[in-house]
């Protein structure tokens, strides 16, 4: 799909208490079609960075290129899925939200019905086009929220925590979608989140972001073969390793 | 029909609990009128006041009956609901359009927001000399009043609505290529919607008030306002409460029959406003 290119990022939040580091420094280089997850501690600057390469922060200092060109504001190319079930239109059902996209980009109808429909049922909604959002449950309203993020087809899809608020169980199910989904459309993933295991089992690599300054600590890569399986001796001293570079102590437990 | 039909239906499906929940929450809705009316009654018999000044309800109610038989009542009423329209229409589409503008544009919002915030808080009836002075008397000051009066509390909550929108639905529509003008329209219009109706609901109230008072000012010959407050002249006191008696039945219908169609169809389906 698209490779990005993060040169030497850095932005800084203008505050009534002085200045506050948002991220510095940050420079990642990630392939067309790769998953990336980027972790790190509370604070230290990763919706700053998805912000800045979606395009909603202009970085103080550095430079962001998508597929050669430069990043100057929000754009097509890239789908953006927030942490916020609060991110779908209230007054569009399910399949309008999903259309929502499509709209902009022009395409008509029965074209539009038909990839919105397609898009419901890769993320197992299909009996839900006409609901509502606030009939939705957390998960599903999530899950809609990456519907519309796919349909109109950007090659880039920036993630921050999509499924942090989710419990374990229904969390693990749509990682397994989204797994399968990034397999079947092979789009270039950056994906924001707290969650070791998460990370573990999604990513080619794995950016450790350390606080204060928020920048990049170190990457590890991820070399599992797919589909993984979260409780072989491998995916956990992944887990460990990774832990170790996050600063847990990793003699004891998970999370 | 259908109604009726549907209702028969219903019946049938659940003949006894389904009637008898409707019949209490009938009676629930009636009891305080009742009381009242019944209170009314035992002070109108009582003789406490001059009969004239308050008579029972039974005589207000055929005061009602005559006055609409012989048209003067429907002809009242309808020179009102038409000012009110009129005042009330000019409010909804030049507040909403202004409060919207206040609340996209910093430039506008810096201009007008001290403009409003003067403007809001005097009470319309003081303007009303104004108007008469320099559109005279008749119809076209006093919808004009009604509107300028009106619109306020549609600027006020127009504007916050525009304001409350959340940022991540204008993110969203923007990563999915919306442009300025389809933001606006999809996104910034039905997010702002709640807010919108309840500044449309105040300036109805408000146009209400003001169109009541300033009909007698203007000295138009029919209008609710002008039977109320001419009623006085002549001790009618049953017209005059049969006039009232208009005024609350119109704001109930247009209540029940508007707003709250409204609201259940776009802002309460949506789940932006709890029922
Ligand atoms: N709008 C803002 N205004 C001022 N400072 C901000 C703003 N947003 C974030 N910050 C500051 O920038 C720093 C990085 O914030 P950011 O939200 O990027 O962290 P994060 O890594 O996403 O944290 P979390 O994991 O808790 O979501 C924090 O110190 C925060 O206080
Ligand atoms: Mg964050």
């Amino acid at each position: 799909m698209q490779p990005i290119a993060i040169r030497d990022v850095s932005l800084n939040y203008d505050t009534p208490g002085g200045k506050v580091q948002g991220v510095t420094n940050v420079s990642i280089d990630i392939d067309a079609s790769e998953f990336v997850c980027i972790v790190g501690p509370s604070g230290c600057g990763k919706s700053t960075l998805l912000n800045i390469i979606a395009g909603f922060l202009a970085p103080a200092t550095g430079q962001i290129s998508i597929g050669g060109k430069p990043v100057t504001g929000h754009g097509m190319d890239r789908g953006v899925v927030f942490q916020d079930f609060a991110q779908l239109f209230p007054w569009r059902t399910a399949l309008g939200n999903v259309s929502f996209g499509l709209e902009m980009k022009g395409v008509a109808n029965p074209e539009r019905d038909r990839i919105a429909r397609e898009q419901l049922r890769l993320v197992k909604l299909e009996k839900f086009t006409d609901s509502f959002p606030h009939h939705l449950s957390g998960g599903m309203q999530q899950r809609v929220a990456i519907a519309r993020a796919l349909a109109y087809n950007p090659s880039v899809l920036l993630m921050d925590e999509p499924f942090a608020a989710l419990d374990a169980m229904t969390r693990d199910d749509m990682q397994r979608l989204l797994a399968d989904v990034w397999k079947e459309t092979r789009k270039t993933v950056i994906y924001v989140t707290h969650n070791v295991a998460e990370a573990v089992y999604l990513a080619d690599r794995v950016v450790v972001m350390s606080a204060h300054p928020g920048t990049v600590k170190t990457v590890m890569k991820i070399d599992l073969p797919r589909p993984r399986d979260p409780l072989s001796v491998e995916f956990l001293d992944c887990q460990k390793e990774l832990m170790g570079h996050l600063g847990h102590n990793t003699n004891g437990a998970a999370h | 029909m259908q109604d009726a039909v549907t209702a028969i239906a219903i019946a049938d499906a659940a003949p006894a609990g389904r009637g008898a929940e409707r019949w209490r929450l009938a009676a629930r809705n009636i009891f305080p009128f009742a009381v009242v009316g019944t209170i009314w009654e035992i002070v109108a018999w009582a003789g406490v006041f001059p009969h004239r000044l308050f008579p029972p309800l039974e005589e207000v109610a055929l005061s009602f009956v005559n006055l609409t038989i012989s048209g003067v009542l429907p002809h009242h009423t309808i020179e009102t609901v038409l000012r009110l329209l009129g005042g009330f229409a000019l409010a909804a589409v030049f507040g909403t359009a202004i409060g919207v503008m206040m609340g996209r544009s910093r430039r506008a919002e810096d201009i007008l927001l001290p403009l409003v915030s003067i403007g809001a808080p005097i009470p319309g009836l003081a303007y009303a000399p104004l108007f008469l002075l320099w559109f005279g008397l008749g119809n076209f000051s006093s919808v004009l009043l009604v509107g300028f009066v009106a619109a306020f509390p549609v600027i006020f909550n127009s504007w916050t609505g525009v304001k409350a929108v959340k940022e991540i639905w204008v993110r969203s529509a923007l990563s999915m290529g919306a442009d300025d003008k389809r933001l606006f329209r999809y996104v910034i219009l039905p997010g702002a919607l709640p807010y919108i109706l309840t500044g449309l609901r105040l300036g109805l109230a408000q146009a209400w008030r003001i169109l009541v008072a300033v009909e007698m000012l203007a000295a138009v010959p029919w209008g609710l306002g002008w039977l109320i407050f001419g009623a006085r002249k002549f001790l009618n006191t049953d017209a005059m409460m049969a006039g009232i008696a208009v005024i609350a039945i119109i704001g109930l219908l247009l209540e029940k029959y508007v707003f709250q169609k409204i609201e259940n169809y776009t802002v309460v389906r949506w789940g932006m406003v709890a029922k």
